[in-house]
């Protein structure tokens, strides 16, 4: 090592890093990680962190301070007090509810422009260039959609639960259509004459073809449709009438009960790593 | 495929009713904007372009856009940095924990808004000193990051490393070979990675709720504030319909550049 620098010319400082870069491939690894890990763990991780020890801590109900004690008074209150319970059932309800309609809209779709159409990618496009339209002004079109004197007239259901699952349903359906597209357009062809050819009838080609591919792409769909839906409190208030969701307790208790907003924004965290760690195993999550 | 006449024929049925359910809502938004009532009236009873002048005077609403502008841009600059160095690492390497990564980058959009948004609270009140526009800026840079990382990483899927490892090999210095190989390949695909994190925070809510300093107004939070109040509707609908246009305007700019509508879009 000695004898080859010392036959060189002296390299400068910066050369000489980017040989050692150069040299070390491991040292080129951490260089690019490093920075997105840092900022993810210290301001996304730490802080969920932070979130999840609160609601062990309790609040003083005298001044509404938060005091730094060991409590399982939030989360046990939560998970018993039958009023809360109820709204955590109507909370996973409405996510199964809108990931079921997802994937009936989705699916006809995601087969048609992945295997039927002749420009998929323009279909496509269609379809996910709404996703970007902004969240509020979508719940705020169905607002105005299913207002009593809007356009649907008195074929409007009003506000309500139905009207919360159908607005729930138009924001995320783009999530669940894409992995059914991308899932569908690698089997484009060449599968289904390979199966066709070898005899098999449409429902076995369906059965032993296309649902091994559609299951996972169903399976991350449904991680954004579920997880997103479980979290919202805004569509609930401009066109649910006067029902409620886990996100409106958090809302609503952020400001004066601190910790026992920190316990019920943590349940849809619970049930979103128990869907996480349920559907790992099909591999749905390398889709994401 | 191999499909009957009548499959076909449902299918795109079936294809057409979903586009029309997925953009009626968004030109009656756009329509409204333009309706001559002062109060929300359907059909309206006339077009005019009366409330976008009035709106584009509305001290508010001015004051809303140009917040949410600099916000936007200072996110996307901290995703596109940190993305691209994560998407480099993700795509051209393999190491112990690369899923995890991957996880890591999309949880914040994965999961709901509040949950993130609460959490962001908790840190910068209790342990940083409060909230700013800085700790607006570091919310939405947060959930940026994803759109960068994916971009990039489609585009970098495609291209070979080796034109880069040649590079390195012919005696480049990392940077160069940044600067002279892999930038020029990724340019197409940063600039729409950075454009859609552009529309991304410029109509994000939930977490800008949690996140935005005292007296902070972004564009949906003025909305939001005004959306109960009924002498404010006509300039409500003209701002609803200005964050459709917005936010649509650099998605189809991000699909004419990459050229890869499957992969760009992937939020």
């Amino acid at each position: 090592m000695t004898t080859v620098r010392a036959r060189g010319p002296v390299a400068p400082s910066g050369r000489r890093v980017a040989a050692l870069l150069h040299r070390a491939p491991r040292l080129r690894l951490a260089g690019l990680l490093a920075p997105a890990l840092l900022w993810l763990v210290l301001l996304y991780l730490v802080p969920l962190g932070l979130l999840l020890a609160t609601a062990f801590f309790d609040t003083d109900s005298f001044t509404g301070r938060i005091t730094y004690a060991f409590t399982t008074e939030n989360v046990v209150d939560v998970l018993t007090t039958p009023a809360y319970l109820l709204t955590v059932v109507r909370t996973v309800g409405v996510a199964v509810g809108v990931t079921l309609l997802c994937v009936l809209l989705a699916l006809p779709l995601a087969v048609y422009t992945a295997l039927v159409s002749r420009r998929p990618g323009l279909l496509v496009a269609l379809v996910l260039t709404p996703l970007w339209a902004s969240y509020l002004v979508k719940v705020y079109a169905w607002r105005i959609l299913l207002a009593p004197e809007g356009p649907l007239g008195g074929a409007s259901p009003g506000y309500g639960w139905f009207a919360v699952i159908v607005t729930l349903t138009y924001l995320w359906l783009p999530y669940m259509v894409l992995p059914l597209h991308a899932g569908l357009t690698s089997m484009r062809g060449s599968y289904l004459e390979a199966a066709a050819d070898l005899g098999a009838r449409p429902w076995t080609a369906f059965r032993t073809v296309v649902l091994p591919v559609l299951a996972p792409a169903v399976a991350a769909g449904s991680v954004f449709t579920f997880s997103l839906s479980l979290g919202d409190y805004i569509t609930v208030q401009l066109v649910g009438g006067t029902g409620q969701m886990l996100g409106n307790l958090v809302y609503q208790n952020f400001s004066t009960d601190l910790p026992f907003a920190a316990a019920v924004a943590v349940l849809p965290l619970i049930v979103m790593a128990a869907y996480l760690l349920t559907i790992r195993r099909t591999g749905a999550l390398d889709r994401l | 495929m191999v499909l009957s006449p009548t499959a076909r024929w449902l299918l795109r049925a079936a294809a057409v009713g979903v586009l029309t359910f997925i953009y009626v809502p968004l030109a009656v938004v756009l329509l409204n904007s333009f309706s001559a009532s002062a109060t929300f009236a359907w059909p309206p009873p006339g077009l005019t372009l009366r409330w976008w002048q009035v709106a584009a005077s509305n001290e508010g609403v001015r004051t809303a856009v140009l917040t949410s502008v600099q916000v936007a841009l200072l996110a996307t600059v901290v995703a596109v940095v940190l993305g691209t160095l994560a998407s480099m690492a993700l795509v051209r390497y393999e190491f112990f924990g690369r899923d995890a990564v991957s996880l890591l980058v999309v949880l914040p959009i994965a999961l709901p808004g509040i949950v993130t948004g609460i959490a962001l609270n908790t840190l910068f009140t209790g342990f940083l000193g409060g909230l700013t526009f800085l700790t607006l800026v570091i919310g939405h840079a947060t959930f940026c990051i994803v759109v960068v990382v994916n971009n990039a990483s489609a585009r970098l899927r495609r291209m070979s490393g080796t034109v880069e490892e040649a590079s390195m090999d012919l005696g480049a210095t990392p940077w160069t070979t940044w600067r002279l190989v892999t930038f020029p390949a990724l340019r197409g695909a940063l600039l729409a990675g950075a454009l859609l994190a552009f529309a991304l925070s410029f109509d994000e809510i939930v977490v800008t709720t949690f996140t935005a300093g005292p007296g902070l107004q972004t564009l949906p939070l003025w909305i939001f504030q005004n959306l109960f109040r009924p002498n404010q509707s006509p300039i409500v609908n003209v701002a609803a319909a200005v964050l459709v246009l917005v936010s649509v305007l650099p998605v189809y700019l991000a699909n004419r550049l990459s050229g890869d509508t499957a992969g760009t879009t992937t939020k």
